[in-house]
């Protein structure tokens, strides 16, 4: 029965395709590629609506306020209300924009963001697109964002929206090696760049069923863990690393310029990126689509993904809340100082783990480097600090 | 179906190269070469050589494009329509074009069928890097580094 449960979206997909049993085969290829991407992209659409009204309904509570609570019971209306508004709002180009690009960046924008979701396992079978470099293709689609940015804030020909183009490009891209290097410990430890592999390698349990195989137990993977998820939040753009829409400085950064639905994309693209972003720290340190206890087997799969994606979900909220936006050159330092040390430490301290045969030993002495390291980076980086009075570099020249 | 696949990418790949060529605004011609890179990718993948096409999505795109775009920002002071056709650059590239067609058409290797060759997976690309390849990589490895330190040297502050 649970296994019928578990397998419920494959066997449907199956059903719908046993409609096309007499069709050729490249009519079946494209309705089951058809059939994943609607699914896919439903979801997602479905989620990227209810979190628009859950972080706001968070944000309220932590902010003692009420939050949207008009249109429907609680508010559940509202990302609909939303919807409508971005839609029948007027679409403003700026006179002085370069009018191709300015239309083709939120495109660009969006369609990274859209693909990088077609890799991750969303439950057993339930991979849309599988291949054998599966975390490579995530970070080369991936990549493509920094271009379609760039051309968001060059295309509205807009010295604000140049400005966040610019921080954004810079901090995406410094956070680019920390992201990488930190998920390069699981890929090491599983030898493989594919996601169902690295999936599969995290199950079993130990201790009698309680304790999982994921790499987040181990010292090497709750630390690559943590830099992970800080290089996604910047890379996300999200709170306290928002410098590249800094409303307070520059308006709305590369954003500045666009209005209606173009502006709704760009909103959609960063949630996207978001969902892509926590789903892969799913998929490499948090077990994937695996229950927590061994005895938990009987919920399906997909159900255990989706918790733990509206977990880091929630995490990204709360840190919005809580966090006050870092500066420009804070982020940067942070990126080249301690998260690059910090992520080479990981990777040695996953190799140390690995040849101490995976045992007890093994953990203890990886939790060690781990730990020693930052100690010691930490230490240095505050004798470091210097305070002195607030010079203005290139005001006073 | 993989020849007209061929095909589709040929004709984008070449216009976008094209477009890159010819185009009087340099960030429309940046912007134009994108297209050409993601056409190579696209190449590779239909050869078989996934981990060949996403790496050149990941360095070309995300590295070498936002390299090139960044730098006519930082350089040009008003890029509006200073660039004319440019009859030598074309006399170089049809000669060069020519070369290579006599060099490949002049080749022995063209006329022997190839010997199948199995799936270029990751694990066995990473498996020769690590075995066959290991000094080439570190070499690589060294000069890169090199590079990043030389690039810190640069852009260090002066002491005042």
């Amino acid at each position: 029965m649970s296994e019928s449960v578990d397998q419920i979206f494959v066997l449907a997909k199956q059903w719908i395709l046993s409609w096309l049993a007499g069709a050729p085969e490249w009519v079946t290829q494209i309705a089951s590629s058809l059939i994943s991407i609607s699914a896919m992209l439903v979801v997602f659409l479905t989620l990227f609506a209810g979190m628009s009204l859950f972080e706001r309904k968070i944000l309220a509570r932590i902010q003692n306020r009420l939050g949207p609570n008009r249109v429907g019971i609680f508010g559940l209306l509202q990302p609909a209300a939303d919807g409508i508004k971005m839609l029948i709002k007027e679409d403003i180009v700026p006179a002085r924009a370069d009018k191709v690009v300015h239309f083709l960046a939120p495109i660009m924008v969006a369609v990274p963001t859209i693909l990088a979701l077609g890799v991750i396992p969303y439950g057993r079978n339930m991979t849309l697109f599988s291949i054998d470099g599966g975390i490579l293709f995530f970070f080369a689609v991936g990549s493509a964002t920094e271009l379609a940015v760039f051309m968001a804030g060059w295309g509205s020909n807009n010295k604000f929206s140049m400005l966040g183009a610019m921080r954004a490009i810079a901090q995406m891209v410094s956070y680019e090696l920390p992201l990488i290097l930190s998920v390069l410990p699981v890929v090491m430890i599983v030898g493989s760049l594919s996601p169902d592999a690295i999936v599969a390698a995290q199950s079993g349990y130990s201790l009698g069923g309680v304790i999982p195989h994921w790499f987040v137990t181990t010292p090497w993977g709750a630390a690559s863990f943590l830099l992970f998820f800080i290089a996604g939040l910047v890379e996300s753009n999200r709170t306290p690393f928002d410098v590249p829409e800094g409303e307070s400085e520059i308006v709305a950064g590369h954003m500045t310029e666009y209005s209606g639905f173009k502006y709704a994309t760009f909103f959609l693209a960063e949630y996207f990126g978001m969902f892509a972003i926590s789903g892969l720290a799913v998929t490499l340190f948090l077990g994937g689509w695996h229950a927590p206890f061994a005895f938990l087997w009987f919920i399906p799969s997909f159900a255990w993904f989706f918790l733990k994606l509206g977990a880091l979900l929630f995490v990204f909220i709360w840190i919005r809340g809580t966090l006050p936006r870092m500066r420009v050159d804070h982020v940067m330092n942070f990126a080249w100082k301690f998260m690059l040390p910090m992520a080479f430490t990981c990777i040695i301290a996953a190799a140390v783990w690995h040849f101490h045969t995976r045992n007890v030993a093994g953990w203890l002495w990886s939790a060690g480097i781990v730990v020693v390291v930052y100690l010691v980076l930490s230490r240095l980086l505050e004798t470091r600090r210097r305070f002195a009075p607030r010079v203005y570099r290139f005001a006073e020249e | 179906m993989s020849s007209a696949a061929f095909i589709v990418i040929a004709i984008v790949t070449l216009a976008g190269a094209l477009a890159a060529a010819l185009l009087s605004r340099l960030i429309h011609a940046a912007l134009c070469l994108v297209v050409a890179f993601f056409g190579i990718a696209a190449f590779y993948f239909l050869l078989g050589a996934e981990f060949v096409g996403l790496v050149q999505i990941f360095v070309y795109v995300g590295a070498v494009a936002v390299l090139i775009v960044f730098t006519i920002l930082l350089t040009r002071r008003d890029a509006d329509s200073d660039r004319t056709f440019n009859w030598s650059g074309a006399v170089v590239a049809l000669a060069v074009f020519g070369g290579l067609v006599s060099a490949v058409l002049g080749t022995p290797a063209l006329a022997v069928t190839a010997p199948a060759i199995d799936a270029l997976t990751v694990r066995r690309i990473g498996e020769v890097l690590m075995t066959d390849y290991v000094w080439p990589l570190q070499c690589i490895g060294l000069v890169l580094t090199a590079a990043l330190l030389g690039a810190l040297v640069l852009v260090m502050e002066e002491k005042r």
